[in-house]
């Protein structure tokens, strides 16, 4: 019994009256969900249409409502912060606490957040545009989310079992090292990422295959919507930088578990090399992230500015020059670590160059307006909040390149605000852009726009408060990470503001939530499938599409291909004649690819208790998972003409 | 994916053909490209920067004699996205190797 | 002429024929080049660990240095039986262009083992170094040197595991198209191996004993 004690007291996070809250509320949230799903009758449901299936656009939806609960915590975490810092001396969190929390805010907004909203995106959306019926692999793709869903998991379980990673959200060494973190928490951030990583570079490999090889006959390369461009890119700078995040947190773990000495302080390690690989990753990252919302920008820009794309060739041209420059300017995240004057030299040049590709998006974004017939929804909001708060945030960038100057702005708040302003200005904004430009198509009903505008003021007033005087306080001397400072310092006044920014984004996000609970309550059908008077081709199929999206493959010779086909037919041009149905061709449902994530989750698990009795079952699970895959051959069907009759039927009712 | 149909396929693959001559060749070109840096190291052939070199090229060679006699890297038919992610497979290596070494082994300050 | 096909009947297209021509994909090679890619992001694997090394190689920390550990007639023959063994995958994938499934399956067998002989050394002269004190933890060159090797020689084991696999499918289905592009992928995954090991060859052991 006294056995059983001590374990769970070092098993379960105990102590923090904050944990238990939270432990209560898992368990009585988990039991709610397992009470729902067998009150309702529900499991065979949720298995068959959910948690087994291949089609990328429910694939898509688990994305996004993975990463807006992953949005929920990782915002829950900056507001404990921001609430620490509002006044000097604070003793609302403990500094042990404190690490923490910065630590899982950061992983979680960036690769659990970020990354999966993406990815929900790149599926929602890109196999609609390029006029394709599923992606390339789609085994694979429901594969890479369950693996991204139980690294989150793995990841967000430390907060109650074991303890959670403390060491940053890049885990440098030695701090990260055994020697100073002798704890779980940091296996546990390790395996989590590793383990969500694996998935995220199977999608980079997926949608460059579909966009490459399957676009709809007569969509060249330059016909492609510029959202689909982007991807390309995004999913090009993965492909070559998620390796490396792979290597590197494996050499961690080997030393922390095998005991071997890469970026150790002893024997011949060197914890630099650390820093120096995680940032060839830590850097393409950001740019992965970032470059989809430069494709999202230009699609809503010109929808609402109704007109083409200016500069599309320039856009694309840029669009790939991020991707591989993006490789070459890693070292100005650490000029501070003594490289001679050659190397920062360099890497301050590389900096300040990729700053003009990004520079010409902007311009060629304004030029479309110009003299557009240009519409304020809310999507069109979010997309002049990002142009301004992204400029601001990219010139701030232009600062810190200065590789003398960044010696003092180095890890200071200044460095904070602009990469805030950067992911939020530029990721975030884009996002919720997307999400509610695309809302319609995946669901059939527009989001409420007065909502959405409160959403969007709050959110975009909020974000200046918090992080305005953020730049001030850098330069005023105030470094990140520090849970507590003193009266002395005359941080306070601006620290408060900021954390009244930070809460005016927390009201933000209730006014989102409330927004899509509002929006599904009164639900008002949008019947024609292109509520927007788009311009690619997903708004041509009604809303919500059918499961093999396109009855018949499109042929596509031009950039805006549905928009000329309106034209087209505004003219009164007779609509070519009906192309007879043929069967469709469909993968079927898989339930290999959750098991197998589930047992990555078993393996990771063990790993970071050290119980081999739990790892090496795990992994071989995932063995016999590939194997069980390799050896199955039914792995498609046909869908017969007359159920797509019907479906067609169904939708053209509903349109 | 979707837009297969079963009883296409087997005509296509069009990467792996070569004939037998060609691997012989491929194999042969190895073998000599394998020895010649064994003779280089262990029989002191050459010293200092010129075996540096010569190991180097020797490694490159053999890797290129790799992608075109047994991969059939040339077989591929247009558009060369195989190709082309190729090289950017390389720039990158490249920018990792040579930039881990530039970045971590030529800067005084952190040794 | 652009011919947006909308939902059915609401607006078609010219041509129904690019259905049975380009207008649907061949998926076997959709995966032929979905595995190429995996085997670019292979590459930067290698890269990284291959930087890593470099950058580590000379921190031996008092512990044995790279030409005091190695011996060259093993790794000699690793060499040459994995290049054999590249040539034999080779022959495997030109029987089966020829349609001999025996002698597809034969050199894939042949490959196989000998794939197995060159983990056989690989192990064997790790278990070697261990004896003599030479492990993971002793310094960070032997913590680069395990990792890089042992990396590799995992990749070359699951290709054994892939490859008793396949030779199982052949034996029940023969040469279809999915177990041809099968063993294609699995002859470039070899080659692949291949020129890791010649990098491994030649930046490891001949520069490390030079």
């Amino acid at each position: 019994m006294d056995r059983i004690k001590e374990f769970a007291s070092t098993f379960f996070v105990t102590g923090d009256p904050l944990i238990y809250g939270a432990d209560v509320a898992i368990v009585a949230t988990m039991a709610a969900v397992v009470f729902v799903l067998t009150y309702f009758k529900k499991w065979t449901w949720l298995w068959r249409e959910w948690l087994t299936t291949v089609d990328h656009k429910r694939i898509g939806i688990m994305y996004v409502v993975a990463s807006l609960l992953m949005l929920f915590r990782g915002g829950v975490d900056a507001l404990l912060m921001r609430t620490q810092l509002a006044v000097p001396n604070n003793q609302f969190l403990q500094p042990e606490h404190y690490n923490e929390i910065f630590t899982t805010h950061g992983v979680i907004m960036i690769l659990f957040m970020a990354m999966p909203l993406m990815f929900g995106l790149f599926n929602l959306v890109v196999p609609l545009q390029i006029g394709a019926r599923d992606v390339a692999f789609p085994f694979l793709n429901s594969l890479s989310f369950w693996l991204f869903f139980f690294g989150a998991m793995l990841f967000n379980v430390s907060f109650v079992i074991g303890g959670s990673p403390n060491a940053g959200w890049l885990a440098y060494p030695p701090l990260s090292e055994k020697m100073f973190n002798p704890g779980v928490g940091q296996d546990f951030y390790i395996w989590g990422i590793q383990i969500s990583g694996i998935g995220s570079l199977m999608t980079g490999i997926n949608f460059i295959v579909t966009i490459l090889k399957m676009r709809a006959p007569g969509m060249k390369l330059m016909k492609m919507p510029m959202f689909t461009w982007s991807v390309l890119s995004s999913c090009l700078t993965i492909i070559m930088a998620f390796p490396i995040l792979t290597v590197t947190l494996a050499l961690l773990f080997i030393d922390r578990y095998l005991g071997a000495h890469f970026f150790t302080l002893d024997a011949g390690g060197n914890p630099m090399m650390y820093i120096n690989l995680i940032w060839m990753w830590g850097h393409p990252e950001v740019y992965i992230v970032v470059l989809p919302a430069f494709g999202i920008m230009s699609e809503i820009v010109s929808t609402f500015s109704r007109k083409r794309l200016f500069g599309y060739k320039s856009m694309v041209f840029a669009l790939m020059c991020i991707s591989v420059f993006s490789f070459f300017t890693w070292a100005h995240h650490f000029f501070t670590m003594g490289s001679g004057a050659d190397v920062n030299a360099f890497f301050a040049v590389t900096t300040m160059i990729i700053a003009i590709p990004t520079g010409v998006k902007v311009f060629n974004w304004v030029f479309t307006m110009y003299r557009g017939r240009i519409s304020f929804p809310t999507p069109m909001l979010w997309v002049m909040g990002f142009i301004l708060c992204f400029v601001v945030g990219g010139m701030t960038g232009v600062m810190l390149s200065v590789a003398p100057a960044d010696f003092q702005f180095h890890n200071s708040y200044f460095l904070i605000a602009h990469f805030h302003q950067v992911l939020i200005g530029g990721v975030a904004f884009a996002y919720f852009a997307a999400l509610t430009y695309w809302w319609p198509k995946v669901f059939g009903f527009k989001l409420n726009e007065k909502l959405g505008k409160w959403a969007f003021w709050f959110w975009n007033v909020g974000f200046y408060i918090c992080f305005m005087p953020q730049y001030v306080l850098g330069l005023m001397g105030m470094t990140r990470r520090i849970s507590h400072y003193g009266w002395d310092t005359g941080w306070w006044e601006l620290n408060l503001v900021s954390t009244v920014g930070g809460f005016l984004m927390g009201i933000a996000f209730l006014f989102q939530v409330w927004q899509i609970m509002h929006s599904i309550k009164f639900m008002e059908r949008d019947a024609t499938g292109d509520p927007w008077d788009g311009r690619t081709l997903e708004w041509s199929l009604p809303s919500p599409v059918p499961h093999y999206n396109f009855a018949v493959v499109p042929t596509v010779d031009s950039r805006d291909a549905w928009w000329e086909e309106k034209l087209r037919r505004e003219r009164g041009e007779a609509p070519a004649p009906q192309p007879k149905l043929e069967p469709i061709h469909m993968p079927k449902n898989s339930g290999i690819p959750i098991i197998m994530a589930l047992c990555w989750f078993v393996a990771g698990f063990g790993f970071v208790f050290d119980w081999l009795w739990m790892a090496i079952p795990g992994l071989v699970g995932v063995a016999v998972c590939m194997l069980v895959y390799s050896f199955s051959y039914k792995t498609d069907y046909y869908i017969p003409v007359d159920e797509i009759e019907r479906t067609e039927a169904a939708a053209r009712g509903a349109v | 994916m979707a837009q297969h149909t079963a009883s296409h396929g087997a005509h296509e693959h069009g990467e792996s053909h070569g004939s037998l001559k060609s691997y012989v060749i491929g194999f042969i070109l190895s073998l000599v490209l394998t020895a010649i840096p064994l003779g280089v190291v262990l029989n002191g052939w050459l010293e200092g920067t010129a075996a540096y070199v010569a190991l180097m090229a020797c490694a490159v060679l053999q890797f290129a004699v790799q992608l075109v006699f047994f991969m059939h890297l040339r077989e591929e038919k247009k558009p060369r996205y195989n190709l082309l992610a190729l090289i950017f497979g390389i720039i990158i290596l490249i920018t990792i190797v040579a930039g881990s070494i530039w970045i971590m082994m030529y800067n005084q300050v952190a040794h | 002429m652009a011919h947006v096909n909308a939902h059915a009947g609401s607006a078609g297209k010219a041509g129904v024929a690019h259905e049975a021509g380009h207008g649907h994909h061949d998926l076997e090679s959709l995966r032929l080049m979905g595995f190429w890619i995996f085997l670019m992001t292979d590459v930067i694997i290698f890269a990284t660990l291959f930087a890593t090394y470099i950058v580590l190689r000379n921190g031996t920390a008092g512990g044995p240095t790279a030409s005091e550990l190695f011996e060259m007639p093993g790794v000699v023959a690793e060499t040459f039986i994995l290049l054999t063994s590249s040539f034999t995958g080779g022959l495997a994938v030109l029987s089966m262009n020829q349609g001999s499934r025996k002698g597809l399956i034969g050199w894939l067998a042949v490959t196989a083992l000998l794939g197995a002989s060159f983990i056989g050394l690989e192990i064997s002269e790790f278990v070697k170094m261990v004896h003599e004190g030479a492990t993971i933890g002793t310094s960070a060159f032997l913590s680069g040197f395990f990792t890089l090797v042992g990396t590799h020689g995992v990749h070359v084991s699951i290709g054994l595991v892939w490859m008793v696999a396949l030779m199982i499918q052949l034996g029940r289905r023969g040469i279809t198209p999915v177990t041809r592009r099968k063993v294609n992928v699995i002859s470039l995954y070899w080659h692949f191996l291949d020129v890791v090991w010649i990098f491994v060859f030649t930046i490891v052991y001949l520069l490390g004993v030079m």
